[in-house]
């Protein structure tokens, strides 16, 4: 009976507040263009009715485009025939294409300058602030949703093959020993197998064992740059991953994303899985009759100055020029409002992505959830690790989505015996620095 | 050929009734290509900011680059691979149908079902059926001794996507085989048949020399459908992996102007493309429209 007083009583709540709204004078629409699909586009939704409800001038539009490359490509024409959304989510390979398009885009220091809102841009995580930052550090796009790849492996499978399930392998060393343990004691049918070998296994790792990637700073210094992807710290890498392929220690998950590399996990085949912190709920959700243990990713203990720190994965918002005046002022208050500590500590903790702010951190801290759910923490333990070096502190590179195909192109080449781990990596700095030539070419 | 002539009362008349079509025609095949020709001399940004423009660079750069050379390559082995097999195969199933008498029909309307799914869907019931982790395929394979990872070998992503691709494409086929072997007059076989001449023999001197205007009209659709029309299939199981092996040309005008978001270069494919099914229209249209029997 009271279920239904209350529905009835909501209804109405919601006729009324329908009313109200539309008897009000018209509040100033910001469209955001997003690629989150399902529980996270949810919530992303949630996020936005807070905000709507939390004043009446503005109200922000979510509309979901796709994937990500799918959501910036419509962003991108949209753009061209004048009918661009106020805020659009990008992918981080995007940016130094949306840094590039200075015609295009509305800097956010900039927008929180003009509109006068309080903003600290100190008050952001630096590693995650500094991939967006130009070279004077202004901020130019506003973090969302970043992570950092971790590793996740299987207890129950640990322990049968006689390894203490509480520690996690920190070593490469350490993997391809317990690999070998788990599969000769029949525990497993595989050690290990990752998620995004772009991003985990060659920006990550040249980042976590503070290698350079490609000149002037990995990018940030200009278009000028060029890729230095063949480090003898990859090679070795790529090579053992070769190996390991070879002997089953390691199973090859897909290009890009990776979409079987998880299932292996999963299903128990593999008992370690390296992938996005983001892909914690993911994890918690699908690993079914098997404990999930956390780790950092692992590195090599002979390379000098490893671990370093991780880098950031995931979406920043951009905003585009050619709306009008009265929008951006709901833009920039509708980041002030995304990026307090209340909003981001709950986004933070349902989906995995990382804290942005300092404040956020804290708060997550203060309400004990890193205590209550283990593991949660070891993505932005693993970013703040160390002060981010010239090598650590991202990248951005034109045509980097193309750049990222190539780089699963080569994995896979070396993979199938087709190339060497140096010819491999080789072959990737000079098609990918072809690309960077051309992206060169087409903004100065 | 005969032709067929309406008369009109008013000289404007015809002019409007064909109006409607023209103006489709207009605004979007002809009005686009003549963007992409445009675009195609053009560099740009991905925002179009700035704009330069480049005379023929975009299509040297095109032939000089082995992805293309290799995109080409690798949409000859695909288109052949697929019309041939569809065509054999929809020849096959018509030839058997054909000797039914009862059944016939229950056949056809079987063989025809796979035509009416949509080509993402068949490419990701194919995907599932090969996938190396979860598939059916790979698992029965693995009992015989093969390693079934289209993820990393060429020659096995090439077998799923022609075998995706061609399983669409053979109830078309087979359909009009159906259709212009019942327009094959049954005397002729019997009286060879009198002669003393085979299945086989008659099949080869009778039936399959008649055949041959249908065969060759299907040859000319198949390979238009195999570089055009399978690009669901691509974009649904490989994406063009692994290393490029199935990346056929229409599907990395998308890769490229899309994703990349390089215009120029994009166009300038589509460019390329659009000349092939203008040869491919030409000789459909020449030399055997004239002769095929429906």
């Amino acid at each position: 009976m009271s279920t239904i007083v209350n529905w009835i009583g909501g209804a109405a709540t919601m006729a009324a507040a329908t009313l109200l709204s539309s008897a009000a004078f018209a509040a100033t629409e910001i469209q955001w263009w997003h690629a989150m699909g399902g529980e996270l586009g949810a919530k992303l939704e949630e996020i936005v009715a807070g905000y709507n409800a939390s004043q009446d001038e503005y109200k922000v539009v979510p509309v979901y485009k796709g994937t990500y490359p799918e959501t910036m490509t419509a962003a991108i024409t949209a753009f061209r025939a004048g009918e661009q959304p106020a805020i659009v989510q990008v992918f981080e390979v995007g940016t130094g294409t949306m840094m590039a398009a200075r015609g295009a885009v509305y800097p956010v220091y900039q927008l929180m300058k003009d509109a006068g809102a309080d903003f600290d841009q100190k008050a952001f995580l630096p590693a995650v602030v500094g991939y967006y930052t130009d070279t004077d550090g202004n901020m130019l796009s506003m973090p969302f949703n970043s992570s950092t790849p971790i590793l996740y492996y299987n207890k129950d499978v640990f322990e049968k093959a006689g390894l203490d399930p509480e520690k996690a392998p920190e070593t490469w060393s350490d993997v391809e020993e317990f690999s070998k343990k788990i599969i000769d004691s029949g525990a497993a049918k595989c050690g290990f197998t990752t998620g995004w070998i772009s991003w985990v296994q060659l920006e990550n790792l040249s980042a976590w064992h503070n290698q350079s990637i490609g000149t002037l700073e990995n990018g940030f210094g200009g278009l000028d740059t060029e890729l230095t992807f063949d480090g003898p710290v990859q090679e070795r890498h790529w090579e053992n991953l070769k190996k390991w392929q070879d002997s089953g220690v390691f199973e090859y998950g897909g290009p890009v994303g990776g979409n079987d590399a998880a299932p292996k996990f999963y299903s128990q085949e593999c008992a370690i899985y390296m992938n996005s912190s983001a892909s914690r709920a993911g994890v918690m959700a699908n690993a079914k009759g098997f404990e999930v243990g956390f780790g950092m990713l692992p590195y090599y203990a002979d390379v000098d100055g490893a671990p370093q720190n991780s880098i950031i994965g995931g979406a920043t918002l951009w905003v585009l020029k050619g709306r009008e005046e009265a929008e951006y002022k709901g833009v920039a208050e509708f980041f002030s409002y995304l990026s307090s500590p209340e909003v981001q500590a709950d986004w933070h903790q349902f989906s995995g992505y990382l804290p942005i702010t300092e404040a956020a951190y804290e708060l997550g801290k203060e309400q004990g959830y890193y205590a209550k759910n283990p593991g949660t923490d070891v993505g932005i333990k693993q970013i703040t690790l160390n002060p981010p070096t010239a090598n650590s502190k991202g990248l951005r590179f034109g045509n980097y989505v193309q750049i990222r195909n190539i780089i699963d192109e080569e994995f896979q080449a070396l993979l199938s015996g087709q190339k060497t781990a140096r010819e491999a990596l080789q072959s990737l700095d000079q098609r990918g620095n072809e690309l960077i030539r051309e992206f060169q070419a087409a903004n100065s | 050929m005969q032709t067929k002539r309406a008369i009109f009362a008013s000289r404007v008349l015809p002019y409007w009734l064909l109006a409607p079509q023209l103006a489709v025609t207009l605004v979007f095949f002809l009005w686009p290509a003549a963007q992409a020709v445009r675009q195609s001399f053009l560099r740009e940004d991905a925002f179009g900011l700035k704009t330069s423009f480049v005379w023929l660079e975009n299509y040297t750069r095109l032939f000089h680059d082995p992805n293309y050379l290799n995109s080409l390559k690798v949409t000859v082995v695909f288109a052949a691979s697929v019309t041939l097999l569809s065509v054999a195969l929809g020849l096959l199933f018509a030839l058997a149908v054909d000797r039914m008498i009862a059944s016939s029909r229950l056949y056809t309307t079987l063989l025809v079902w796979p035509y009416a799914v949509a080509p993402a869907v068949a490419g990701v019931l194919w995907w599932f059926m090969f996938n190396p982790t979860l598939g059916v395929i790979p698992y029965v394979l693995e009992g015989l001794g093969y390693d079934w990872n289209h993820l990393l070998s060429p020659t096995d992503a090439m077998i799923l996507v022609v075998a995706a691709s061609t399983w669409k494409q053979i109830s078309y086929n087979f359909l009009f085989f159906v259709a212009g072997l019942q327009a094959i007059p049954r005397a002729l076989g019997e009286a060879a048949a009198i002669d003393g001449a085979g299945p086989v023999k008659r099949f080869f001197s009778i039936t399959f020399p008649l055949l041959s205007p249908t065969t060759f009209f299907l040859m000319v659709v198949n390979t238009v459908y195999a570089m055009f029309d399978t690009f669901p299939v691509i974009h649904a199981t490989t994406e063009g992996n692994p290393a490029q092996s199935t990346n056929i040309l229409v599907y990395k005008v998308y890769v490229d102007g899309f994703l990349g978001l390089n215009l120029g270069s994009s166009a300038a494919q589509s460019v390329v493309l659009m000349a092939i099914v203008i040869a491919l229209t030409v000789i459909q249209f020449r030399y055997i429209e004239r002769r095929v029997e429906y």
